[in-house]
């Protein structure tokens, strides 16, 4: 391939002679003066070893399916787009580094970031640093935007508050006389921070339910045993579990064997992602959440025919249904599109340069396989959120989603200049009365 | 044997210093990657030390991560470089001499583990005390002054590149002389005759202890300056892997001289940085085979080629 | 008071069980590295890789036995025969092509080989599997559930984890003791053990036991892997995480000691189980803190012998 052999030559002579490319302000300066590029680079930092790999390589491939459709369509203001991907895996010093040399040396045009959180954390200052457009696709942690404010760092999903305040609410719903409430969550910060937002929700909107049994077990477990006899001794109403990958499948599978689904109920809200895997391990009634309003089976998309062609391609290409790191890929390609079309229109059709850029995103609104979406003016956006109980049907061999409320964002979304801590301890329970009602499976 | 001297050995690490500058002033990009080498360099120089008495730690990241650690803590206490830099070092040194206390009284397999369990003990701590460390998210750390001066972007980050770079030429050169002395000597002989070292009267434990206090010592320089260059510390860097990389960087760069490691560092991080803009999802088998060449048909390492090719000119 | 005692006694009963289920599957993890460092003298740190690749074979071997419409206990076989077959095409590969260039090189050189040969194996393990968590649990459905009594209430334990697990590790156990013990290759091993360059001298090929040993290790790492298959998902960096609790393990035992792998085995794994139930922060750490302690009292480990130091 040329290019890969073309950005190949460039890391050589980088290393060895640096100093020939042009210097960052040069090549601003041509862009100011509106000048089409021949391509836009994006860098897209995700997984590609590791146990999050299991969402990072969809995400890889919906972004090069996606790129590819958007290319034979003409590209972006008639560029076409090319990707660059980094690897996550292999820690924070080697990702900040990759960072810099896509902005500094392959002279991307946007950043894609991370995600991991910790990743996105360490990223988003340096964004920032470098003044470089950087678009947060799938990371979780709503620290960022609630502890700091960008000029250049955007957020084309939600955060972890709305998407684990949806399923609490669900729950709050659907089962309000539950006393005893467990939760079993990797041992790593997701883990944590879920059960914090969760724990801290929970106390404001249903004070009486207490907390019996706190599991982390390590991340990367490959047996729960331990952990689900306790469960099976304890019986408690609700058992959590923000857990995700090859952890929550062992998990499901065990508890399914064990018979814990049939003694307490389950809230997932990453379960989506491994309800295909999983199978006839996942038995009926339990709350599932997608981190967004992405299923391929959505009730009521925006346009059924563009979830349809979007899952139908997806599934063409890579045999499997897409899982919630494919819609976000995809929400933050839709955004990057609606972004460059609104800072061109801004400009009169002349390229626009990254602080253009950059101004473009506040307030933008953009369309994802399943619904419409807006970035805020602290550059968090604002996504729906899709939460069901699980239901076996015959059509399909791994359970569907039934009863599915569709929250909105502003709902559940921790309100601009908030720390999602201090306002979730405001919620009341009437908050339950503007939930939308349940849609069953069709 | 005819090894290359104590002049030729200086002037090619002055020569490959001012070989860095240069790349780092063509490539900006690069700098940031040489500053995270060099710091390796001297977390691996520790290593040599270690290596030179035969043992080898599995758990040398944990120093890393501590110091790391203990600049992601103080920095907003005190935002000056070069106070904190030296006081993470000593604060590695120090858990140094605790730890190596403990463990100088093992050998070999079970020194390397009684390190790897230490620094997975450490590694599970910062994971554990979330609300404290902030777990796997990790710590952002404000860029400090340098020597009172607040710097820019660039310049902050050229200081960095040249504190890491005096560091490794001061720390490379103490090591020599380190190495020359007696105690240095005593070292190799708990390699290969360790009983004989102590009818001599001198303490191999004593010995060790004291490689093993440096060692951390450099883990921790080598800590405090990632701290401050990627400015996001995280439990990562206590890792198994991470100590298992830099033993793997020493054997990259050979442990005969003190030139090995720094070479090693950069080697690795230049094809790591190649490796994964060739092939992003397939680094590993790239780097595993690398090392697996170095191993094989230079057992030297890197520096033992450019020993191998300086003989040869030399004789020519 | 005596009402807690008596809740929590139960409640350590069945930590018991879970505790024996899970040092079952640590044994089987720990074992074939056991064995090859007893032997060869080399940590192999592709060991957790080659735990992986067995677990993916058996997982994907269950998969094709099924599709093949075989009956469900075949995927019973499938586990074994997976194993042998990883361990017969890696263990002699490994073994011939890059383990025999070292064997007189520098300790740190050989580990540093399987160091590398683990991070190869683990893109080669992606490019093999992809990254999608694979599982099958024919067998544990196979064998299903047991109820045990707690109080007035039963706890349904795998019969797959509660009984089969236990009963490899011990046959394994017993038969790898007998057959150290009893057979003469299995003695030419010990020699070559306790004393290579004794064993050499009075004319035993330690080549040929160092390709034994070895492929014989890879096939226990790989049947640890495809046993473990039917109720883990395999996943990328399984291998790293197993192979840390295997040095633990190891370590604990003293060099080479199998029984002291399966006394250290159990101790971690009753230990975690206990955390779970009464300082479940503390799970994580557990192995390492027996290794750290069992090494404070017996530097050598459980079943260690003092070397002389050389002079």
């Amino acid at each position: 391939m040329i290019d890969s052999d073309f950005s190949r030559r460039g890391l050589l002579l980088g290393a060895g002679f640096g100093g020939v490319f042009l210097p960052d302000a040069l090549r601003n300066a041509v862009q100011a003066q509106g000048t089409r590029p021949t391509e836009i680079k994006l860098g897209i930092t995700t997984f590609l070893s590791g146990p999050a790999s299991v969402f990072g390589v969809p995400g890889k491939q919906a972004a090069e399916m996606l790129i590819e459709e958007i290319n034979a369509a003409g590209g972006i203001g008639g560029v076409p787009l090319r990707a660059i991907f980094v690897d996550e895996g292999p820690g924070l010093d080697h990702l900040v580094g990759e960072f810099r040399r896509l902005v500094q040396n392959e002279q991307v045009d946007v950043m894609l970031a991370s995600i991991s959180s910790g990743s996105c954390l360490a990223c988003t200052p340096l964004a920032e640093e470098l003044k470089k457009v950087t678009l947060l696709w799938d990371c979780g942690t709503q620290r960022i935007f609630e502890e700091h404010s960008y000029q250049y760092a955007f957020r084309t999903q939600a955060n972890a508050t709305p998407e684990i305040l949806a399923p609490l609410l669900y729950l709050l719903k659907t089962k309000p006389n539950f006393r005893t409430v467990a939760v079993v969550n990797q041992d790593y910060a997701w883990g944590r921070d879920s059960w914090e937002i969760w724990r801290t929700a929970q106390a404001a909107l249903k004070p009486d339910a207490r907390v019996v049994a706190e599991l982390f077990p390590r991340f990367g477990s490959t047996d729960f045993s331990t952990e689900i006899t306790r469960l099976l001794a304890l019986r408690p109403d609700v058992i959590l579990s923000a857990s995700w990958g090859g952890d929550l499948d062992t998990f499901i599978r065990q508890a399914n064997e064990r018979r814990l689904f049939e003694r307490s109920t389950f809230v997932m809200p990453l379960a989506e992602s491994s309800l295909e895997r999983v199978g006839r391990s996942l038995p009926a009634g339990h709350i599932i959440g997608a981190r967004g309003d992405h299923w391929h089976m959505h009730p009521r998309p925006r346009d059924k025919a563009h979830l349809t062609r979007f899952v139908e391609n997806y599934r063409r290409r890579y045999n499997a249904y897409p899982i919630y790191p494919v819609f976000h890929m995809a929400q933050a390609l839709s955004a990057l599109q609606a972004g460059y079309a609104k800072a061109l229109a801004a400009k009169g059709g002349a390229w626009p340069n990254q602080v253009e850029l950059a101004a473009a995103f506040p307030g933008l609104e953009y369309d994802t396989p399943t619904s419409r979406m807006t970035i805020r003016a602290d550059g968090q956006g604002l996504e729906q959120q899709l939460i069901g109980t699980s239901k076996r049907v015959d059509t399909h061999d791994f359970a569907v989603l039934d009863n599915m409320v569709i929250f909105p964002a502003e709902m559940v979304t921790t309100p601009a200049g908030k720390i999602s801590t201090d306002w979730l301890k405001t919620l009341k329970p009437d908050i339950l009365a503007d939930m939308p009602a349940p849609i069953p499976y069709a | 044997m005819s090894r290359p001297g104590g002049k030729q050995e200086a002037l090619l690490a002055l020569a490959g210093a001012a070989a860095l500058v240069a790349i780092a002033f063509g490539a900006p990009w690069l700098k940031f990657v040489l500053t995270i080498a060099l710091a390796k360099g001297l977390a691996v120089l520790g290593i040599l030390l270690l290596l030179r008495a035969g043992q080898v730690s599995f758990g040398h990241a944990l120093y890393v991560a501590f110091a790391a650690y203990v600049v992601a803590f103080l920095a907003p206490l005190v935002p000056e470089a070069l106070v904190l830099l030296p006081l993470a070092a000593l604060g590695a040194a120090l858990l140094g001499l605790v730890i190596g206390l403990f463990v100088s009284r093992y050998r070999e397999i079970f020194f390397g583990m009684m390190n790897l369990a230490l620094s997975m003990v450490f590694y599970s701590l910062l994971e554990k005390f979330y609300h404290f460390t902030r777990g796997t998210d990790g710590i952002r750390v404000q860029p400090p002054r340098v020597a009172g001066m607040a710097l820019t972007r660039d310049g902050y980050e050229w200081a960095l590149f040249g504190i890491a770079l005096g560091l490794c030429l001061v720390a490379g050169w103490l090591a020599r002389i380190y190495l020359a002395s007696p105690m240095g000597q005593a070292l190799s002989a708990i390699k290969t005759r360790e009983t004989r070292l102590e009818f001599m009267g001198i303490s191999a434990r004593a010995a060790l202890l004291f490689a093993y206090v440096a060692s951390a010592f450099l883990a921790g320089c080598a800590g405090a300056i990632i701290a401050m260059t990627t400015r996001h510390v995280t439990p990562l860097l206590g890792y198994w892997t991470a100590s298992g990389e830099l033993v793997f960087i020493a054997v990259l760069g050979g442990a005969g001289a003190v030139l090995g490691p720094f070479l090693g560092a950069i080697a690795f991080e230049l094809v790591r940085v190649y490796a994964a803009a060739t092939l992003a999802d397939s680094w590993q088998l790239i780097l595993g085979s690398v090392l697996l060449g170095v191993i094989l048909f230079a057992s030297r390492g890197l520096w033992g080629v450019i020993e191998a090719l300086l003989r040869r000119g030399r004789r020519a | 008071m005596a009402d807690w005692f008596a809740d929590n006694g139960l409640l350590l009963g069945l930590a018991l069980l879970d505790g024996i289920s899970s040092a079952a599957l640590i044994f089987m993890v720990a074992v074939g590295l056991t064995l090859v460092f007893g032997v060869m003298r080399i940590l192999n740190v592709a060991h957790g890789s080659l735990y992986a690749i067995g677990a993916y074979t058996a997982a994907s071997a269950g998969i094709f036995a099924a599709s093949l419409g075989l009956p469900a206990w075949a995927s019973l076989p499938a586990i074994v025969l997976s194993a042998a077959l990883v361990g017969a095409v890696t263990g002699p590969l490994i073994e011939t092509l890059l383990l025999r260039r070292i064997y007189d090189k520098d300790p740190v050189l050989q580990l540093l080989v399987t160091f590398a040969l683990f991070m190869i194996l683990e893109d080669v393990q992606k490019l093999i599997w992809g990254v999608q968590p694979m599982q099958n649990d024919t067998a544990t459905r196979l064998l299903g559930t047991i109820d045990v009594p707690f109080g007035a209430d039963v706890i349904p334990f795998n019969a797959y984890q509660l009984l089969l697990l236990p009963g490899v590790a011990l046959t394994v156990l017993v038969g790898l003791t007998l057959f150290l013990r009893r057979t003469l290759t299995g003695r030419v091993i010990i020699a070559v053990t306790e004393d290579r360059e004794a064993a050499t001298a009075i004319g035993i090929d330690s080549t040929r036991v160092f390709l034994l040993t070895f492929t014989f290790g890879a096939a226990l790492a790989a049947l640890g892997g495809a046993l473990s298959s039917p109720t883990a998902s395999v996943v990328p960096g399984v291998g790293a995480s197993t192979i840390v609790l295997s040095f633990a393990v190891v370590a604990t035992a003293g060099l080479g000691r199998i029984e002291g792998a399966a006394i250290a085995a159990l101790m971690i794994g009753l230990g975690r189980s206990i955390a779970v139930y009464f300082a479940p922060e503390f799970e994580v750490v557990v192995p390492y803190i027996i290794m750290v302690a069992v090494l404070l009292v017996r530097p050598q480990g459980l079943f260690g012998v003092a070397v002389t130091r050389r002079v």
